[in-house]
């Protein structure tokens, strides 16, 4: 109301104020020009560069000879879908227990410590669960493999799956569980066909981002499953994966190696946004809306 | 409706009374019911579902145990002086791990000095700044930034960030502040400073996702009271939001720094990895998950291969107290309790 605050004499803002306002509102647009742009560069590199190099051959053939031009990356992909198929096959089962009994048995103080350790094991360096990947398969099956690898990943899936499964669950109204018990259903039948189905694609949110974190990893399988030249699909033996494959060939000196570096990343992120892109589908078809 | 087939006496409430049957038994059963086995049932999902949460526990028990054991042989040798010294020679069988050490310290600040101001600036943005249209798809553009893999961020570090140092930044930062002794010598490009730079990028989404989230828990009076008050916005940010949530920030700030610290593959490819300490960023380092990634596998000789892990375990240990420490930060903002007194 004009009238009233007429009477208030408000002081101006003096001009040092009002610059510091607008240089600051500045800065922080300039600040996120700067963010974006590596961001931009990066995905233009990767589609600029990846798809000109991407044919039928480097879908479909092994690695030629080294300098010799031409060859691709079938093997590499085919290993890192082997072992990623190996991680998940451990780690899922493992993770929704984990995060099943967070939920549903956690309230006590186990389940803090089993909290508490979830995230100290989220927060591992990838290149120590290498370590362990090795001497924990490596050393007592006496040679590199793509079960090593598998098992390195899963114990970094486990963790992150763990804890999106108890958030899930603990959405889950409690009123859903009393109804169950109410009719004679016994726990375990409540907590896998009413809580975890209620929560499933929640759950399944849950597993595709420890997938897309898992699918770029590079450091944990470095002496583990150490990489191939050749098709190999035995989980006892080293074995190709694309990050490997790409991290040899950009290390190389030769021009049509880096060429295929380049092509390799952009699979690979191709398979990491098609992950991603996967849980916000499923997030978006609803949340709970099944129940 | 009670059911007389299950009664559950552990429950409270009316318990189940066996009367007043309508149909026969078997029709009023649901087939939830009958394919599910029972008390035993419950107990032996209850001790599977426990076995699973124990396994996380096993996990990091099993790690800790095998960092240690496998490292043992390089404690007794070399001690607290494995952690001071700085000759790595595999070829004699000496080690010592402080230019890994150094490598990591050194490369993670310059990481932090890039990244602290950019993700601050983009949290002050998203959060106070922009459209309400804007916001969701620039916290969504930079959280991508986290989802490219490590390896990524390295080849394309390698190709494009090191010429482009090497070529334009490295000479500019060396006429203008060579001075000071940071950033002298040759630009190669490769060294510290493109590792660090690559680690900003990297760290940037981890700090500005968490500086947005403990901005947004800051009270909207606060910002009321500081407009109210006659300040401009900038003022209001200042005083009203960054202030209050300044723990919150910190804590974001010491998660990327965890993150930086143990990131492995993109550091490896452009730090140069020679176990060298230089005050220039332009020379190039090593650091502790560099040396681990490009020796580990080809470490001949049981001491050289305890003392990679030793390096392993210590890195281990190091990211785990940042992380416990950041977290602490962030929940005393997000989870109530107010961490301020004076502000």
């Amino acid at each position: 109301m004009p009238e009233t605050a007429a009477t208030v004499v408000v002081p101006p803002i003096s001009l040092r104020r009002r610059i510091t306002d607008q240089v600051m509102t500045g800065l922080a647009v300039l600040t996120v020009i700067l963010v974006l742009a590596p961001l931009v560069a990066i995905f233009g590199y990767l589609v600029f560069k990846g798809v000109g190099s991407l044919n039928w051959s480097f879908l479909t053939q092994t690695p030629k000879p080294v300098g010799e031009v031409g060859g691709g990356m079938a093997n590499a992909i085919a290993g890192s879908l082997m072992i990623l198929g190996i991680a998940s096959i451990i780690g899922v089962p493992f993770g929704i227990g984990a995060g099943i009994y967070l939920a549903e048995f956690g309230r006590n103080q186990l389940g803090s410590i089993i909290r508490f350790t979830a995230d100290v094991l989220n927060g591992v360096p990838s290149i120590v669960i290498g370590i362990v990947g090795y001497a924990i398969v490596v050393l007592y099956q006496h040679h590199f493999s793509a079960l090593a690898g598998g098992v390195a990943l899963a114990i970094m899936m486990v963790p992150t799956i763990c804890r999106t499964t108890e958030e899930m669950l603990l959405l889950v109204p409690q009123a859903l569980r009393e109804a169950a018990y109410g009719l004679g259903v016994p726990r375990w039948r409540t907590t896998l066909s009413i809580v975890l189905r209620t929560a499933t694609s929640g759950v399944i949110t849950g597993i595709m981002l420890a997938f897309a974190r898992i699918a770029g990893e590079t450091a944990p399988l470095l002496f583990t499953t150490l990489g191939n030249q050749f098709w190999n699909l035995r989980y006892d033996q080293p074995t190709a994966a694309l990050p490997l494959q790409i991290y040899v060939y950009a290390n190389s000196p030769y021009e049509d190696w880096h060429r295929q570096a380049w092509a390799g990343s952009f699979i690979l992120i191709l398979l990491i946004v098609t992950s991603i892109a996967a849980v916000r589908y499923v997030v978006r078809r609803g949340s709970f809306g099944a129940a | 409706m009670a059911n007389p087939a299950f009664p559950r006496p552990d429950m409270p409430g009316p318990q189940p009374v066996a009367a007043a049957k309508v149909g026969s038994e078997a029709a009023e059963r649901t087939p939830l019911l009958r394919t599910s086995g029972g008390e035993a049932g419950d107990r032996v999902f209850q001790s599977a579902i426990t076995a699973c949460g124990l396994a996380v526990l096993g996990v990091l028990v099993l790690i800790v145990y095998e960092l240690v054991a496998r490292s043992s042989l390089s404690w007794h040798a070399f001690g607290f002086k494995f952690f001071a010294t700085s000759d790595w020679d595999p070829v004699n069988e000496q080690f010592g791990a402080l230019p890994f050490i150094y490598g990591t310290l050194v490369s993670s600040l310059v990481a932090l000095v890039i990244a602290v101001p950019l993700s601050v600036g983009v949290a002050v943005f998203t959060t106070e700044m922009c459209p309400k249209q804007l916001r969701g798809p620039i916290s969504f553009l930079v959280e991508l930034l986290a989802a490219i893999p490590s390896i990524i961020y390295g080849l394309w570090a390698f190709f494009v960030l090191v010429p482009l140092l090497s070529n334009s930044v490295e000479p500019f930062l060396a006429k203008t502040l060579g001075w000071t002794g940071l950033f002298s010598g040759p630009s190669y490009g490769i060294g510290m400073l493109a590792a660090g730079s690559i680690l900003a990028i990297m760290i940037i989404p981890i700090i500005s996702s968490i500086t947005r989230e403990v901005m947004m828990v800051v009270p909207q009076h606060q910002r009321e009271a500081a407009l109210a008050l006659g300040a401009t916005r900038w003022e209001m940010i200042r005083v009203g939001v960054l202030r209050n949530a300044r723990a919150g920030i910190v804590g974001g700030i010491i998660l990327g720094l965890g993150r930086a610290l143990g990131e492995t593959m993109a550091v490896t490819m452009v730090i140069g990895n020679r176990p060298e300490i230089a005050k220039s960023l332009f020379a190039p380092g090593h650091t502790m998950a560099s040396v681990l990634a490009t020796e580990f596998s080809e470490a001949t000789g049981d001491t050289y291969l305890s003392a990679l892990v030793e390096i392993g375990l210590a890195l281990f240990l190091v990211t785990i107290i940042v992380n416990a420490l950041a977290r602490l930060m962030v929940w005393t903002v997000t989870r109530g309790q107010p961490a301020r007194g004076n502000a």
